[in-house]
């Protein structure tokens, strides 16, 4: 059985401190969904686990200045709950209700999910629609663009001494639509074979991104730009899906092979597309219900 | 490793025992605590076998570190029992829900937290609640069934 030293802190800054000391033999502790996993099956080994639970500013969903900040500890159950998420982002509360199941999103962060960086993780297609950007303390304060966060399979920028603190999400003032589409084996808690996200805003702005089809999630730009200021409309779908696998670059795995993943990616792109038009509309099918 | 004292609620007693940094929650309740309810199934979060409630909500004790609920309040099965067995274990007796039982606890302490979510939830929502508790018996019908059956009478 591996042994570690177990530290709860109260504060960043402690949780700073041990860091700094401890360095790549540390790791901390938000939920556990991911980490204590990864211990017992021995793919990380840390011999200080710092344990953030008790630090009260990381917690919480609320309004600050010109975004919406959803705090280090605040796991997919209280995203699902929030009024204020399905007020100003309900794409959010859809995508977290296709994480995992309650009796892990109970535990499970939003901030830790990214944190694992898995490429199928199911909150980074919305994070990247949304332009979320990740509050990062280390030796020095940083905010970073979501996009700029992931560096591959299980690699984030996050350096060793450093410590999420939070996501800001920029208020939207457009009218928008949006969706998160997750394809898994089977209905229920599965991870994706497939990811999508997308936004249309009224200014006819898209945004695009995808998961578990590349080493880690992205968006397609090209595909956006393609779209910008087009109303769409079935021809427009077609032309678009080629243009968006550009973007990825899917992998064989356990979960489904490269060809089947390219091929659904462009079905479900679509199906995404259209629900996100049709939500802008006023007439698409209401926020949380699985789309596949 | 060090040991440490942890205390914390559980089943609304106060209780203290030592652990180990890496002793998890499934293993102090079950071994230590003689709290037999929650049981191990996948080990890794998938199951729901080994689901308890943690300051109310459902929570898998095999990927929580005993350490992390001092200060705390568990109630397993045997919690939610304590004066006689509740109308939704009566009602999963009434419908013969379960048949080798090994995903009961889980189930009855998740359908438990949805219940006092929302006293009124539709077949969809339950069957959301209980998408991450396996059971390889009964093909879920009976559980649902149960389910609706017991807030059909509240
Ligand atoms: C059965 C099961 C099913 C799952 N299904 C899905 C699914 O369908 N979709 C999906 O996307 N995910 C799924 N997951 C994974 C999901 O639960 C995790 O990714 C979770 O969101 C991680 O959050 P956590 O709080 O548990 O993080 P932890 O496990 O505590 O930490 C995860 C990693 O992030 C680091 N970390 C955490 N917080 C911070 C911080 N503030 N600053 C810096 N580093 C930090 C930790 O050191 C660790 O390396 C599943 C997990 C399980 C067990
Ligand atoms: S034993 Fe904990 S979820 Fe399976
Ligand atoms: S009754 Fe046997 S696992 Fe559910």
């Amino acid at each position: 059985m591996k042994t570690f030293e177990y530290f709860k802190v109260a504060s960043v800054d402690e949780a700073l401190r041990l860091l700094s000391m401890y360095g790549n033999k540390a790791k901390i502790l938000a939920g556990g969904t991911d980490l204590v996993v990864m211990i017992d099956d021995e793919m990380v080994a840390p011999d200080y686990i710092i344990d953030i639970k008790g630090i009260n500013n990381l917690k919480g969903i609320e309004i600050r200045d010109n975004y919406l900040w959803i705090g280090a500890l605040t796991t997919f159950s209280e995203i699902i709950h929030a009024e204020i998420i399905k007020e100003k982002f309900p794409v959010l509360f859809e995508a977290s209700k296709r994480v995992a199941s309650v009796g892990v999103r109970n535990r499970a962060t939003l901030v830790g999910n990214i944190c694992s960086a898995v490429p199928s993780l199911d909150s980074a297609p919305t994070l990247l629609v949304l332009n979320a950007s990740v509050e990062i303390k280390g030796k020095e304060d940083k905010l970073v663009p979501i996009a700029d966060f992931f560096k591959g399979p299980r690699k984030t920028i996050l350096e060793k001494d450093e410590i999420v603190l939070g996501i800001r999400i920029p208020l939207e003032t457009r009218k928008y639509g949006a969706n998160y589409i997750k394809l898994g084996r089977y209905e229920g808690e599965d991870l994706a074979q497939v990811g999508v996200a997308t936004f249309v805003a009224e200014d006819l702005e898209y945004r695009i991104a995808f998961c578990a089809v590349a080493p880690t999630p992205v968006r397609a730009l090209d595909a956006e730009a393609f779209l910008k200021g087009k109303e769409l409309n079935t021809n427009l779908l077609d032309e678009v899906v080629p243009l968006a696998l550009k973007a990825i670059a899917p992998i064989s795995d356990v979960r489904a092979s490269k060809e089947y993943r390219l091929h659904t990616s462009g079905v479900l792109l679509k199906r995404s597309l259209k629900a996100s038009f049709d939500r802008l509309k006023g007439n698409g099918p209401s926020y949380g219900i699985n789309l596949v | 490793m060090e040991s440490k004292e942890i205390k914390f609620k559980l089943n609304g007693k106060i209780v203290r025992t030592e652990v180990k940094p890496y002793d998890k929650l499934l293993e102090v309740l079950r071994d230590k605590l003689g709290v037999k309810s929650p049981k191990y199934g996948c080990g890794r979060g998938e199951c729901g076998a080994c689901s308890v409630l943690l300051d109310g909500k459902t929570v898998r004790s095999c990927l929580i570190y005993a350490v992390e609920v001092d200060g705390h309040e568990i109630v397993s099965l045997e919690g939610l029992q304590a004066n006689g067995l509740t109308e939704l274990q009566k009602s999963f007796l009434k419908h013969n829900s379960f048949q080798c039982g090994f995903c009961a606890p889980g189930m009855v302490i998740q359908v438990t937290e949805l219940l006092r979510e929302n006293p009124h939830p539709d077949e969809e929502e339950i069957r959301e609640y209980i998408s991450g508790n396996l059971c390889r018996c009964t093909g879920y019908n009976p559980i649902v069934d149960a389910v609706l059956d017991v807030i059909k009478n509240k």
